[in-house]
């Protein structure tokens, strides 16, 4: 199953509440995956400035006086914000290539969970709701936000088997389905230098779009491709800085549905994810369309 | 009319009152309220009763249904009156995917749209929409009718037995061994009572008939290669 809820918020005045809503939506997504649960929100936009979250088996060895380390070794002033197993990194924009390479040598028991100017990803193993608290996600703020609670099929249940996956700078993906072809696709795509973490499906296709944008394509270009290129049960939704897409297969059984109303654009994989939402009554509600590309942006 | 709060006493509650009426109680009018679109809402029915069910629902509301009227005041999630036998089902809203999957018998009426996999394998039950329906629509259904007053998705009726499809509009496309076929009187008068029945106005001639072209019954044996 899993269950997928996004939330892209055109009213400003809701996004102090971002992650409280989104938290609310994952919850009640609980009975469609308990195995592990993750969220991607996009916050404020520092000129100059950019965010690294990274994510430790064991925090207090791997996070301790990582500031300290990172300035010593390449004279970067990072500030840090510990977060659970997570910890987010706050650094000027254009040494994010530096600080990730200097995290090999220093840290390399850290992984990055997300880079860009205004994703943060945090995901473990466990409940939406225990997860939610970990990382204290409700007091999140942000312009929008995509979260989901896994039933594994494909990989183990660890933690980066779990979802949001980055695909590049401020983009990320979950998803609810299958693929079928993904150890060939992963093949395919170390033979073209992007290589993989886990045994995981959505890493691959994760993988696969980063690499299609590597390659000149734009997002939604991308997601069209994969849908002759990716075989299996899929619903996608991803998120970049500026808002966030949704594509299904073409046989389009896993569920979707959406609403939009002046104030945001809601997902839900069901539609009580979305009940508690300001003015769901008289919302917009439909289904995404299988094989349909459809993308909103601030 | 009875109200029922969903929210506040939860399923199991609501059935163990409905499944307590046998048709001997003059509590045949039921309203469920504060839904917040949970699951398998007035499903098992057996009883001649009217439930009305306010905002949408989740997966299979009015599953197994026998006898019973179920209004959704909303719109209806997957597999909604799925395995129906009797009774009747109207969605004033959009009904999800397989919707009246396997169902045997009774009427299923839904006033907006019916997503993809609309009658999958159904085998008996009469479904009428007022708009689309979507893709994969009567996939391997066995009998009852299909009647659809907007247009029809990607490969509709696609390995079907002998249910019967009737399209107002445009169908996308007809699935495998599903075909077009001629409208006679018989045809024209089902549809006049059950659009009647349906509360649609719409002519019968306006539409058309698909059906199985029954080529996938017996086995060919040139096709012996492929298996």
């Amino acid at each position: 199953m899993c269950g997928i809820v996004g939330l892209f918020l055109k009213d400003k005045s809701l996004e102090p509440k971002l992650g409280e809503m989104l938290t609310d939506m994952l919850i009640t997504m609980t009975d469609r995956g308990p195995d592990s649960a993750g969220i991607a929100v996009y916050g404020d936009d520092t000129e100059g400035r950019a965010k690294l979250t990274l994510q430790a088996a064991d925090p207090g060895v791997t996070f301790t006086g990582l500031e300290g380390a990172l300035k010593d070794a390449i004279g970067v002033d990072v500030s840090m914000r510990l977060k659970d197993t997570h910890a987010v990194l706050d650094l000027p924009e254009d040494k994010i290539s530096d600080v990730r390479a200097a995290l090999k040598e220093l840290r390399p028991d850290a992984r990055v969970m997300s880079a860009g100017e205004t994703i943060e990803i945090y995901k473990e193993v466990g409940l939406p709701g225990d997860v939610a608290e970990r990382f204290d996600i409700p007091k999140l703020t942000g312009t929008h936000g995509i979260g989901h609670t896994r039933m594994a099929t494909e990989s183990a249940v660890t933690t980066l088997g779990a979802h949001p996956f980055s695909t590049g700078a401020d983009q990320c993906l979950v998803h609810n389905g299958s693929l079928s072809n993904h150890n060939s696709l992963r093949r395919k795509l170390a033979r073209e230098g992007v290589m993989t973490e886990t045994e995981n499906d959505t890493e691959v296709a994760a993988a696969y779009l980063t690499w299609k944008m590597q390659n000149g394509s734009s997002l939604g270009e991308a997601l069209e491709a994969g849908i002759d290129d990716l075989d299996g049960f899929y619903t996608f939704v991803v998120g970049t800085k500026d808002g966030f897409g949704v594509v299904r297969d073409p046989i389009a059984c896993k569920p979707a549905v959406m609403a939009e109303t002046d104030q945001y654009v809601a997902f839900g994989s069901e539609y009580r994810a979305l009940v508690s939402l300001p003015g769901i009554e008289d919302a917009k509600v439909w289904e995404p369309e299988p094989a349909t590309v459809y993308f909103w942006s601030h | 009319m009875q109200t029922f709060d969903l929210g506040g006493k939860g399923l199991r509650a609501l059935h163990e009152e409905l499944y307590a009426l046998n048709g001997t109680t003059n509590s045949t009018a039921w309203e469920v309220v504060n839904t917040k679109g949970a699951h398998a809402i007035a499903c098992g029915l057996d009883a001649p009763i009217e439930v009305t069910v306010r905002g949408s629902t989740g997966y299979y509301c009015g599953g197994m249904n026998q006898q019973a009227t179920v209004i959704v005041d909303g719109s209806a999630g997957p597999g909604t009156g799925e395995n129906m036998m009797s009774g009747k089902i109207i969605i004033e809203g959009d009904a999800s995917q397989y919707l009246g999957a396997t169902a045997h018998g009774g009427l299923i009426v839904v006033k907006g749209n019916a997503s993809s996999r609309c009658g999958i394998s159904m085998k008996g039950v009469n479904i009428v929409v007022q708009g689309n329906i979507g893709h994969m629509s009567g996939f391997m259904a066995q009998s009852g009718n299909v009647v659809v007053l907007g247009d029809a998705g990607e490969a509709m009726g696609d390995s079907c037995y002998e249910a019967r499809f009737f399209v107002r509009g445009e169908v996308k496309s007809l699935g495998a061994d599903c075909e077009k076929k001629e409208m006679r009187p018989e045809h024209i008068a089902f549809l006049e009572e059950i659009l009647a029945e349906a509360g649609f106005d719409a002519k019968p001639e306006e539409f058309t008939r698909y059906g199985s072209a029954r080529n996938l019954y017996n086995f060919d044996v040139d096709n012996a290669g492929d298996y």
